[in-house]
């Protein structure tokens, strides 16, 4: 018996130590790349993100210059892809999650929607194309602004109908039992436990979009100069990067560097936000 | 059932008229007619899984929360059918408040938990919503606990607090009728006296009814018991009968310990 019992033990523990190791090796595998990308950034980068970066113009090339249109543009396009998308993703994940529990059009919708999840940012900006810039003939931070939203909104969808399945049915039971009206329970009881979970899916979905570029290339196109109408071609980050990493010119690739590393740490200081945001909440109740 | 299980003498609240619940296709109550008393308390006893709660959620149709469960037969209200088309369903429930096995604090202060459903069929000024909050949490034997803490969040009480906070919270509506879920079964012995002690001064105004496990709970609570098998109603009467000269051999087993 007690011999059995060794060896079954040391086999045990033999196949803890393999399993132990091998994920601490995958974690390792994973780091060792993200070290390196964020330590290439900041030796490329660091340099090169001065003052200028923030207060002048994309310079023609062989002359110095800032990025200050194109953080610019970027901004404006993920605000308003945020603002556009949000209500969307919401309100679909709200279906979801509280209405959609018989009949067809919600699983159609959940399958759908996982669809534009995992469907290549490309294909999302080749449709804006044809939809937003090919029909009026002329590229627009609009066309942006609507391909990236098409981003946001399966996140969110999918984060909004997470965090509110979450929320326990005895507690939509007690609103209910108090004569509240369903959306009213929704209102004051569904979203207030969700919030945090919401809240944190939104942030993501930001920092998902900031880093797109693929999106932008055929609808916001880019503009060298100083512009904030919508209507026409507007610059942003993400294609500078593409363009300027591309060129030749000495000049263009340091700040297409500084770029990059701007766009990382504005994506790492959301997620910091996003964890901190839900971190606190979660403490709380 | 051939026996008549109505408490003659009595007005009743609530009435189950040949009623049968479904859960999808599983039969879960089966031919059920029962005569609730008004302003008393009356318990519904029973193996787990035997109905008790099931029934519970017809009175204020909270079963329609779910789209695969339903009702046949009628259900009265103060003689008045509740699946009729007249009666709307938000002020039935208001009418007919309901507390949970688990406490349910809603994720807001203590003083909004119970403002919350006040403020769905009042329009209260301020110092008559604080008159009314306090009036709740006192009769739900819980003011003096929280009366400094009103604006903190009510999930940071215990559980037995948490359960008087949804008490008050069902009562500070103003309900005619109190359904009260197993209430006890997640609290501590002293929360649970507490709140059997709520429930007797509770029945002056309201006509209360009781889900419960624990058969002591419903001898020591209730006016009337019905013992409830497999999703019928087997016997109802006063308590005292009920417990000391069950009519059927079957709720004298369970009451007995014999079965259940």
């Amino acid at each position: 018996m007690k011999g059995l019992d060794n060896k079954r033990y040391m086999r045990r523990k033999f196949v803890n130590g393999l399993t132990l190791s091998l994920s601490v090796g995958t974690v390792i595998f994973a780091l060792t790349f993200l070290i390196w990308i964020l330590w290439t950034l900041f030796s490329q980068g660091f340099s090169y993100l001065t003052l200028d970066v923030f207060t002048k113009m994309t310079p023609p090339p062989g002359s110095s210059g800032g990025l200050l249109n194109a953080i610019v543009g970027s901004l404006y396009m993920v605000f308003f892809a945020t603002v556009i998308g949000t209500p969307v993703g919401i309100l679909a994940g709200t279906y979801l999650s509280e209405y959609g529990k018989s009949g067809w059009l919600a699983p159609t919708t959940r399958f759908i929607n996982d669809i534009l999840l995992s469907a290549p940012s490309i294909v999302i900006g080749l449709f804006v194309y044809e939809v937003a810039v090919h029909s009026v003939n002329h590229f627009s931070g609009w066309a942006g602004s609507f391909a990236l939203s098409l981003l946001v909104v399966p996140v969110v969808v999918r984060t909004t109908e997470n965090m509110m399945s979450l929320v326990p049915s005895t507690l939509r039971e007690a609103a209910a039992a108090l004569g509240a009206p369903y959306w009213k329970v929704i209102v004051n009881v569904v979203y207030k436990s969700a919030r945090t979970g919401i809240l944190t899916g939104l942030l993501l979905a930001v920092a998902r979009i900031s880093g797109e570029t693929a999106p932008l290339l055929f609808t916001a196109l880019n503009n060298q100069f100083w512009s904030t109408d919508m209507n026409q071609p507007i610059s942003s980050l993400a294609v500078v990067i593409f363009q300027f990493a591309m060129s030749p010119y000495e000049d263009w690739q340091h700040l297409a560097w500084a770029g990059a590393l701007l766009i990382t740490l504005f994506v790492l200081g959301l997620n910091i936000l996003a964890r901190t945001v839900f971190r606190q909440n979660q403490s709380h109740s | 059932m051939s026996t008549s299980m109505s408490t003659q003498s009595l007005q009743a609240k609530i009435s189950a008229k040949n009623m049968n619940f479904y859960y999808g296709k599983f039969h879960a109550l089966k031919d059920i007619n029962i005569d609730i008393p008004a302003s008393q308390v009356t318990a519904f006893i029973g193996p787990s899984g035997c109905g008790k709660s099931t029934l519970l959620r017809t009175f204020n149709r909270m079963y329609e929360l779910y789209p695969k469960q339903r009702v046949e037969g009628k259900i009265l209200l103060d003689g008045k059918d509740i699946h009729s088309a007249e009666q709307d369903l938000n002020l039935l429930r208001a009418k007919v408040g309901m507390v949970f096995q688990k406490p349910t604090p809603f994720p807001m202060s203590i003083y909004d938990n119970v403002a919350f459903g006040v403020k769905l069929y009042e329009n209260l000024s301020k110092s008559e919503m604080n008159d009314r909050v306090e009036w709740a949490l006192q009769k739900a034997a819980i003011w003096n606990e929280v009366k400094d803490k009103l604006h903190q969040s009510g999930s940071g009480l215990s559980g037995g607090q948490q359960q008087r906070l949804c008490i008050a919270r069902g009562v500070a509506v103003k309900p005619n009728v109190l359904l009260l879920d197993e209430p006890c079964s997640a609290l501590d012995p002293i929360s649970t006296a507490r709140i059997e002690d709520l429930i007797h001064e509770l029945k002056k105004e309201y006509t209360i009814v009781i889900v419960t496990h624990n058969m002591q709970q419903a001898a020591r609570v209730s006016d009337y018991t019905a013992y409830m098998y497999l999703g019928e109603l087997m016997e109802f009467d006063q308590t005292n009968t009920i417990f000391t000269r069950p009519s059927r051999k079957e709720t004298e087993d369970y009451i007995t310990g014999k079965f259940g």
